[in-house]
């Protein structure tokens, strides 16, 4: 499944510059995978050395938080979004 | 204007000023009395305390709480309109309270030239009836979501980064997520670089902080449905606004069903900060600070 991924400024040095980027799998995991074989370093700063997603950053499939989905083993399909959203604290 | 008895009709000027509001479905005479009679608090007088503090003025909230320790910088004013150049090293509330009655003598702005901390919190925030949240750093955005939890205040929050800003409003109690439903736990120091450190887009906060008082202005007069368990997003290259989910957590420490905090804590500690080191997010190394 091919999805597009929005990647936050903060994270945007890590992918090229690119706001957005596509990645595809069966589900969220499997996305981050994939883009991590091409932007290497960006699953890092979503996911934790136990597998699960760091608490200072929200993963969005679509509108909804994948933590009240399935987490990383949330199912993905075709033309979905997946936004991420760091903790920023500037004012 | 008619007006309720006991209420205080609007003087000639009043309905003058106020006009576009008084005429306006939704806002109307009703509203406009509600915003004259509100009191506001904006923590920190910066890029997003500016358009807030501006709009709410001109708005004519009856009393507006400024809150910050700050001097005006030159690296400010980029973005800060609130202050001018000649404001350069006044302190921030002074140059925001000439601003403020500049633009409309009747707001009663009360300046708070401190840093807010575990142990004034509840004594400013408790004297609003609205807290709006411009402050720069992690510490003081967990501190006044805590506090505003636990005094039962609405908190209008916004956030920006670089290109990107974020804004939601975070209702006391449980149902409606508050800022540690969003996120639990601040990331390690020195991750997330600050305005300082990795730039900001000057117009980016008179984006998100008027959205702020927009918002601010809809909890004082009861207008419109307020950004309440969604989040929304703004970035700014690709002028693009997603709005999100954002759903309570019944876990939460402070807003679930069984809070563990109930008290305000140590909030620098909690980010990972010792006192002796500055918060990586600090343009001037203090400690939990607010500036923006």
């Amino acid at each position: 499944m091919a999805v597009t991924v929005k990647i936050p400024t903060l994270l945007r040095a890590q992918v090229d510059g690119r706001p957005t980027i596509e990645g595809t799998g069966r589900t969220l995991g499997d996305v981050i995978d994939d883009i991590e074989t091409r932007y290497p370093g960006i699953k890092g700063s979503l996911v934790t050395d136990d597998g699960g997603l760091h608490r200072f950053v929200n993963v969005y499939l679509n509108d909804e938080d994948v933590r009240y989905l399935s987490s990383l083993e949330t199912k993905v399909s075709d033309g979905d979004t997946v936004a991420i959203l760091p903790a920023v604290a500037g004012g | 204007m008619s007006s309720r008895p006991g209420e205080r009709p609007f003087t000639e000027e009043e309905v003058l000023r106020y006009s576009r509001h008084i005429i306006l479905p939704n806002i109307g005479a009703a509203g406009q009395r509600k915003l004259l009679e509100a009191k506001v608090l904006c923590v920190g007088a910066g890029g997003l305390g500016s358009p807030v503090a501006m709009y709410l003025a001109a708005a004519g909230v009856g009393t507006l709480g400024i809150l910050d320790f700050d001097r005006v910088d030159l690296t400010n004013l980029q973005r800060q309109l609130l202050h001018d150049t000649d404001d350069v090293g006044r302190p921030k509330v002074e140059s925001a309270k000439e601003r403020l009655n500049a633009i409309n003598p009747d707001v009663d702005v009360v300046t708070h030239d401190t840093i807010l901390t575990s142990e004034n919190a509840f004594d400013i925030l408790g004297r609003y009836d609205v807290v709006v949240d411009g402050t720069d750093n992690f510490p003081v955005r967990y501190l006044v979501n805590d506090a505003t939890q636990m005094l039962g205040k609405p908190l209008v929050y916004g956030s920006i980064f670089q290109f990107d800003g974020q804004a939601s409003v975070f209702m006391p109690g449980p149902d409606t997520p508050c800022y540690r439903c969003l996120f639990p736990e601040p990331p390690p120091p020195g991750t997330v670089p600050s305005c300082a450190e990795g730039g900001v887009f000057g117009v980016l906060p008179g984006i998100v902080g008027s959205i702020q008082a927009v918002e601010a202005i809809k909890l004082i007069t009861g207008a419109g449905e307020p950004l309440v368990g969604r989040l929304l997003l703004f970035d700014a290259l690709a002028m693009d606004f997603t709005t999100v989910n954002l759903r309570w957590d019944p876990e939460c420490p402070v807003c679930g069903t069984n809070p563990t905090i109930t008290e305000l804590i140590d909030y620098d500690a909690f980010c990972g900060l010792t006192p002796t080191q500055a918060p990586p997010e600090a343009e001037h190394g203090a400690k939990t600070h607010v500036e923006a």
